[in-house]
């Protein structure tokens, strides 16, 4: 009897159901979402069920936003670029070495401590070409430096690409390391040099 | 063994840090290819969940023999090949896991904490789940999946899951498709899986569970959600959340029509 009445139910529940628009499916997958991570840490739930805009659109467009909402992306992001105040973009090319292999920092496993996170680059670029064991998410890197030369200007687009990816950009696959603070201006800096410093293995 | 299940792990784990990691690469490789010669180590958890679905446990001391997993009540052969799929008796769409759980409080009496209680396994602490679901899965090897998508519920899910699967978040501004969106790219090394692409798909759904190498044990399509928010910076998923759920039944209308080959053996 009960299966009986249950399949009566499933009957009436089909037709009246009509398949959820855009708008709507958006709508409840984000109530969902927000009972997806009621065991964790609240401060990491907070932060990834409020989106910023460019995530906001980026998801709405699947990653292709039309060109005036592309427009919109990129130059909302640009204004957030900061340089370090001591006017210096080239650090230590070892440094940024060891920050490219890198992937710790921000997993809900990771210790909240004073480690500095990584930059987990190698996950999906090829950089230095000893390092075998390189992604292809992104493009490869080797030979950057050789390629687009060392001077003050490609050493400020390096360091807001790594800074603000979607500046450059709009929905690129790339972590904006500065903007979110995922790296110090610092450690940016070593990237600088990884990518353009002549003496770099990344260069050679 | 263990103490060599364990190393592995660690091993494993550190492989992305280190450099040159040509070395443990090669390790990982040799590790695989002996495992393979020997037999998939899934073998025992299969046997180990066949027993765990015969024997008596629980406060209603009852076996899960008369569990519903979709095809009728005791119908193990083929379900896998039919899930995620809705249930009318709890009004959901459920995945294996989610359905073991209310089997696990239906038959068996357990308090849905209790049933979900160690669902991934650890170094010292053997999972139920597991075991369950290797077997269950092993009963749909060869078969042709056809998880359901027809169901108003069954499709409600399929559009949350496609939304889920875009949605950018936390401080690497990741979503699912950041890795799963193309063809032939890899972190790492590791090969991803287009997963809107039934030809991928269709591999990699049908693969899990997986004995993971790496891990020294079988993990199930739930870890590899959980596993692939923590590498997104994302919290800690929830055990057979409605997310993951619908994530699950995005993937399975493009893995339909490939054959379940699980579990299988992963890195």
């Amino acid at each position: 009897m009960k299966t009986i009445l249950s399949l009566l139910a499933a009957g009436v529940v089909v037709g009246c159901i009509t398949p959820l628009s855009d708008s709507e499916s958006r709508q409840r997958a984000e109530r969902v979402f927000r009972e997806t991570f009621t065991h964790g840490n609240r401060q990491m739930a907070a932060r990834v069920e409020r989106q910023d805009e460019v995530q906001a659109l980026c998801s709405l467009y699947r990653n292709e936003p039309p060109k005036e909402i592309a427009a919109r992306i990129e130059q909302s992001q640009l204004a957030t670029l900061r340089y370090p105040a001591s006017g210096r973009l080239m650090g230590d090319w070892r440094r940024g070495e060891k920050i490219a292999q890198d992937g710790y920092g921000l997993r809900f496993t990771d210790p909240d401590t004073k480690r500095l996170n990584g930059g987990n680059c190698y996950n999906c670029h090829q950089i230095a070409p000893r390092e075998i064991s390189f992604g292809t998410i992104g493009p490869s890197l080797v030979r950057f430096g050789r390629l687009r030369g060392e001077g003050e200007p490609v050493q400020k687009y390096v360091y807001g690409k790594i800074y603000n990816a979607e500046a450059f950009a709009a929905c690129s696959n790339m972590p904006r390391f500065g903007h979110n603070g995922v790296l110090t201006e610092e450690q940016i800096t070593h990237l600088v040099a990884l990518l353009l410093d002549p003496d770099s293995p990344v260069n050679k | 063994m263990r103490i060599d299940r364990v190393l592995a792990g660690v091993l494993a784990a550190m492989l992305p840090c280190l450099s040159p990691a040509q070395q443990d690469t090669q390790k990982e490789i040799e590790r695989y290819r002996q495992m393979l010669a020997e037999g998939n180590p899934a073998d025992l958890w299969e046997a180990r969940g066949e027993e765990l679905w015969k024997t008596r446990r629980g406060p209603k001391n009852a076996s899960l023999e008369q569990c519903d997993l979709g095809l009728g009540a005791g119908v193990v052969k083929g379900a896998y090949a039919h899930l995620p799929r809705y249930f009318s008796d709890t009004d959901r769409v459920q995945d294996v896991e989610s359905r073991l759980v209310t089997c696990m409080v239906s038959l068996q009496g357990f308090a849905p904490e209790d049933a979900m209680k160690n669902p991934f396994s650890s170094p010292d602490r053997q999972s139920v789940m597991e075991a369950l679901v290797s077997y269950i899965a092993a009963e749909s090897k060869g078969m042709k999946l056809d998880a359901p998508v027809r169901h108003p519920k069954e499709i409600e899910a399929f559009r949350i899951g496609e939304q889920l699967f875009y949605r950018r978040a936390g401080p690497y501004d990741f979503a699912c498709v950041s890795c799963h969106g193309e063809n032939g790219r890899r972190i790492r090394l590791q090969e991803l899986p287009k997963l809107a692409d039934p030809k991928d798909a269709q591999k990699i759904f049908t693969t899990w569970p997986a004995y993971r190498v790496s891990q020294g044990t079988v993990r199930t399509m739930q870890h590899r959600l959980y596993d692939c928010y923590w590498q997104m910076r994302h919290p800690q998923m929830d055990y057979i959340s409605e997310a993951s759920i619908a994530l699950m039944v995005y993937m399975a209308k493009y893995a339909n029509g490939g054959i379940v080959n699980a579990p299988a053996l992963k890195r």
